[in-house]
């Protein structure tokens, strides 16, 4: 895209994992989504409407859905794993470790309403620790897709892999952030605006308040390259490095605590390659957040444009080039 | 599959005995009681009611056999052993640097479906299994061992839920009800019993077994599905430390390792009992 471009807005991630779910269900008799009482909250209503046989429910009980998925997935379902990321990733997280992972059964884990997605239902709906406890999990990609282009191509590439992989969507509707000609792969990063002065890493829905930030610095003379780092593991070093010997500072951002994300992933990776850089994780710092929806909780942690903004110009004060 | 009568099956456990008891002895580790608890059914499954071998191994229509009480995994590997899965001699690495022979299975073992020993895994598994049995008109069976401490696990319950919701009468869970766990008596730890009583009340039918009886283990495992449409429980009465005296019914033998003395007086006993077999008169013998 371009700097200047309005941002358009799309569909929440959801609908469109749903949608294009269905359309790979209507092709492939093993694709199934698995839900725990969720098809609401993940958009599945239609798909279960639309391909009954496709839909697997367990009730509330997300260790089992996940164990199911893996037994399923084992006999050569593409199985999608649908619920909550709040509860698939805690409470069945052994389930994902040994059931999944560990015996290597390529069960697609997708943690619906991320991060702070369900706002003011608090803490407990809250899941800011995904990230952290699935990075320390052998054998599991880990995708936080930005907007519905990424949303969709990820699907479809989950659908096909042999391996675990886990899907992470909030509800929100996202902006358009690809152009025609920007290319989407896992593993590998998406350069969606080229800039050299700050580097933003941002996954997921923090990368639309990250482009808004960035016109803010266009119009001050500012050039901000935006990355869309959507795998968070195996994570893109090359893109990340390139970056940040291009830009003269780099802030990572993500709907997560600072502990154990992107932002702590890009720093030991840029650690190993002896790369300094002046450098900020911005996210949810160590407490349980603030109350409000999920876009009064990104303005108080700065997870907006104004605050992106200021952390932008902060991190340039560090440097000699400005 | 190859039929063997009772006797020639009772021969094989008692021979699976002295097998799990030297490759402990060797490993200097091994669940010791709970791999005696379960030796018969294992014996029993992989001879008489599994069609697996290593040629069929990858067959989408083969019988699944999940141990979800993974830490009787000296039992399943002397099963797996003489099935051919491996050379036996494999186990000589059990518990070494580097081996694939863990104290709890995994795939990189020929024969084995499942990474478990984490408890509480197995049912929801076999659920799943089951449940894709089921999707793709497929005939085949799973079946799953827990133990009665491993009931503990609330995950069970959720599956034992699921499996009667969804009709899973091609899936046959066997508890090896040995009534011991690691800190003692199950029924003292945390009751899970009656064990019978909870399951039906989950929706499943329900039939004991004395654990350690060749030809009633044969039976009942004839029986299954007990009724259509309802996933089948057999609760397999059993004995910690089974056939060496000195270990059976005492808890401390969950994860006891023999030392010299013990072990050769085990030995001996075992050996003396194969011999009792061998030289027995039975009513099904060719």
């Amino acid at each position: 895209m371009q700097i200047t471009d309005k941002l358009i807005l799309g569909k929440a991630n959801l609908e469109v994992y749903s949608e294009t779910l269905i359309e790979l269900a209507r092709e492939d008799r093993n694709v199934l989504a698995v839900t725990s009482d969720s098809r609401g909250s993940a958009k599945l209503v239609r798909f279960a409407k639309e391909l009954p046989e496709h839909i697997v429910e367990t009730g509330i009980a997300e260790q089992n859905l996940v164990g199911v998925s893996a037994g399923l997935a084992s006999c050569g379902k593409k199985v999608f794993a649908t619920a909550p990321a709040c509860f698939l990733t805690a409470r069945s997280l052994e389930q994902i470790k040994n059931d999944v992972a560990y015996s290597g059964f390529p069960v697609n884990i997708v943690g619906i309403s991320a991060g702070v997605s369900y706002g003011a239902l608090g803490s407990t709906h809250h899941s800011l620790h995904d990230i952290a406890a699935l990075r320390a999990i052998n054998n599991i990609t880990i995708v936080v897709p930005a907007d519905n282009t990424e949303t969709c191509l990820s699907v479809k590439a989950a659908a096909s892999s042999d391996k675990p992989i886990y899907l992470r969507f909030g509800k929100k509707p996202m902006p358009h952030l690809y152009g025609t000609d920007d290319r989407f792969e896992i593993g590998r990063a998406s350069v969606l605006l080229h800039g050299d002065d700050i580097a933003f890493i941002a996954c997921g829905e923090a990368v639309a308040p990250v482009f808004e930030a960035a016109q803010l610095l266009h119009n001050e003379g500012i050039s901000a390259r935006v990355i869309s780092m959507h795998t968070i593991k195996p994570l893109d070093k090359e893109t990340l490095i390139t970056a940040a010997n291009e830009c003269s500072g780099l802030i990572t951002v993500e709907e997560h605590l600072i502990f154990g994300g992107l932002g702590e992933a890009c720093a030991a990776a840029l650690m190993e390659e002896g790369v300094y850089i002046p450098f900020q994780r911005v996210g949810i710092p160590d407490e349980y957040t603030v109350t409000g929806s999920q876009t009064d909780i990104f303005r108080h942690y700065g997870i907006s444009a104004e605050g992106l903004h200021a952390s932008a110009i902060n991190i340039l004060k560090r440097t000699s080039k400005n | 599959m190859a039929y063997y009568s009772n006797k020639e099956l009772e021969i094989k456990s008692a021979e699976l005995r002295l097998k799990l008891l030297k490759y402990i002895k060797m490993a200097n580790a091994g669940h010791t009681g709970g791999d005696l608890s379960c030796i018969d059914i294992l014996n029993v499954l992989y001879n008489d009611v599994l069609n697996v071998s290593p040629d069929t191994f990858n067959d989408p229509g083969r019988n699944r056999y999940i141990q979800s009480k993974g830490h009787s995994v000296e039992a399943l590997y002397v099963v797996l052993a003489s099935k051919g899965f491996f050379p036996e001699s494999d186990l000589e690495t059990l518990s070494k640097y580097n081996s694939h022979f863990v104290g709890h299975p995994t795939r990189k073992v020929n024969g084995i479906e499942f990474n478990t020993g984490a408890l509480g895994h197995g049912l929801s598994i076999s659920a799943g299994i089951a449940l894709a049995g089921k999707m793709d008109n497929m005939s085949y069976r799973v079946y799953t061992l827990l133990g009665d401490g491993e009931l503990a696990e609330g995950s069970n319950w959720e599956a034992a839920m699921f499996a009667s919701h969804n009709k899973l009468d091609n899936l046959v869970a066997i508890i090896d009800n040995n009534t011991l766990q690691i800190t003692g008596k199950t029924a003292e730890v945390c009751n899970p019993y009656p064990v019978d009583e909870r399951f039906r009340a989950f929706g499943w039918d329900v039939a004991f077994v004395d654990g350690h009886n060749i030809p009633e283990l044969r039976n009942i495992f004839k029986e299954v599905p007990f009724t259509d449409g309802k996933p089948s429980l057999i609760i397999a009465n059993t004995v910690k430390g089974k056939g060496v005296s000195f270990m059976e019914n005492v808890a401390k033998w969950h994860h006891g390792v023999p030392d010299d003395r013990e072990f050769s007086m085990a030995i001996d006993e075992l050996e003396q009992n194969l011999e009792t077999i061998k030289n027995s008169v039975y009513a099904d013998n060719r």
